[in-house]
């Protein structure tokens, strides 16, 4: 198993990575399948929660690599039930997070993500632009993003006029604090994909 | 009280019946708010998904600003945001190391002295001291309290109320004369983040939602977060889409329920920016019901 490449990880199991950075350890799951059984989302994942904390425990680059490429790291709403639950006290929405950027990072992520990731990115435009989010700059980012042009156009209106979308956006004063902050966590130019 | 006020992009954009019924009752509550200065977006629920360290950077801004601004608590009546922030402000009192670094990346000393309070939280303190006399018209209706994930989970960062099974918005309820309902889906995920990415799902969510809410005779859904509102409001025509039946539940910011409870009219507290229109069976249930009533008596007694 040795000899089985770990791209873009320079030959470090990613559970040694997982623990560096966000100081959660893998190896303190037992398996007992609560956190999968009271998933909201778990009968839509391509693995359960549970499956993926294996996964990961197991140490195999083949099945790190199918965790990171899995489109259950996507469907993961963060509603931390999981955790709230979990007998080991084990963080699985940070481990989620962290096998999120992973994937983004090494442009692995599950073709199914797709529409989840242009969300998340029209999303930050918005706020990285404005300081604050201006709702229907997300919706117009998100279509062009995701393609789904004529989604909601029955519903949109419906919300204007009940003056649930406001026309402008909000544009806080230090917007230079802003930018500071996305370049030195994103970075410049955000990662493709 | 006297509080720092975050009301988050969602109170100010489609989610502002949230704000306008807070600032509506705020007043007969003895409340005052004061907004922070600048605040920006806390990166809910993109942030979290795409960068850690955007995710902590982006409330530790408004926090540090909070405590420029000289607060020591801030209302966050937002569950998103409340849940943002305060994870924030617990990952970097566990890290010394990580407070100073998102710190640098702020540009600015983030210190961790402002406290981060829930809707529910300040609520029920509020009533904790009673506000018998100010409800003139008490909110008689079968309710179904929906706490949804971030208000009580992850139990060790909130620390508030219980995981499972809260009690803090039924105890509100019941001091403004409604009913809460025993039911299964208080903190029951509703789809939060994919109300547009993903509205097969969400649809799918809240119908179970709503389902058993129905089910168990309530009324109304009371709820404290513009996620849910959004997911079980404006999206319950996919849900009853998907569910293949009609709900027409209304659901209500537990602002405005209180409003209501407190005599303000209907318009102040915005309930007209809602899909799903508030209207309540009030009288129209036992008349329905005797009407059924007469109608299986033998033919005969009755011309009905």
């Amino acid at each position: 198993m040795l000899s089985q490449a770990r791209p873009g990880s320079k030959g470090r199991p990613l559970a040694d990575r997982l623990r560096e950075f966000t100081g959660e350890s893998a190896a303190k799951c037992y398996q007992c399948g609560k956190c999968s059984a009271g998933c909201p989302l778990a009968a839509e994942m391509d693995f359960p929660p549970s499956q993926i904390l294996r996964m990961l425990q197991l140490g195999f680059p083949t099945l790190e690599a199918k965790a990171i490429a899995s489109l259950s790291i996507w469907l993961c709403l963060t509603c931390e039930t999981c955790l709230a639950r979990c007998p080991q006290e084990v963080d699985l929405p940070k481990i989620m997070e962290f096998l999120r950027e992973e994937s983004l990072r090494e442009k692995k992520f599950h073709p199914q993500a797709k529409e989840i990731i242009a969300f998340h990115r029209a999303f930050l435009d918005s706020v990285q632009a404005a300081g604050r989010l201006y709702e229907i700059g997300l919706i117009a980012d998100y279509k062009a993003r995701s393609r789904h042009l004529f989604q909601d156009v029955l519903v949109a209106p419906k919300l204007f006029w009940r003056g649930k979308l406001k026309l402008f956006p909000h544009l806080i004063k230090d917007r230079s604090n802003i930018s500071r902050i996305f370049s030195k966590t994103l970075g410049k130019k955000e990662p493709s994909g | 009280m006297k509080l720092g006020y975050f009301p988050g992009c969602s109170l100010q954009g489609s989610a502002g019946e949230f704000d306008e019924s807070l600032q509506a009752i705020a007043p007969a509550l003895g409340l005052e708010l004061i907004e922070i200065p600048d605040w920006s977006c806390c990166g809910a629920s993109a942030a979290h998904n795409l960068n850690r360290l955007l995710a902590l950077a982006l409330p530790a801004r408004t926090l540090a600003l909070a405590e420029r601004a000289g607060f020591r608590e801030v209302l966050v009546p937002c569950s998103a945001c409340y849940s943002r922030l305060i994870l924030t402000r617990h990952e970097l009192e566990q890290d010394e190391g990580l407070r100073r670094q998102v710190s640098e990346i702020i540009g600015m000393e983030y210190q961790g002295t402002v406290r981060v309070l829930n809707i529910l939280e300040v609520m029920g303190q509020i009533f904790q001291d009673g506000l018998k006399g100010k409800i003139t018209k008490p909110f008689e209706h079968p309710v179904a309290c929906y706490y949804g994930c971030l208000l009580v989970r992850p139990p060790k960062v909130v620390q508030f109320d219980r995981p499972e099974d809260p009690r803090t918005m039924d105890e509100l309820m019941k001091k403004i004369g409604a009913e809460p309902i025993d039911w299964a889906f208080k903190v029951e995920c509703c789809g939060a983040g994919f109300s547009i990415s993903r509205t097969d799902l969400v649809a799918k969510l809240s119908s179970k939602i709503l389902a058993d809410a129905q089910r168990r005779g309530a009324e109304a859904i009371i709820v404290a977060c513009p996620m849910c509102h959004a997911n079980l409001d404006m999206r319950q025509e996919k849900a009853e889409k998907w569910a293949g039946k009609k709900y027409s539940m209304p659901v209500l910011y537990l602002t405005q329920a209180i409003g209501l409870a407190l005599g303000l009219p209907e318009k102040k507290l915005a309930l007209h920016q809602h899909l799903v229109p508030v209207s309540f069976p009030v009288k129209a249930k036992p008349a329905a019901k005797a009407k059924a009533e007469t109608a299986s008596q033998p033919a005969g007694q009755s011309e009905e």
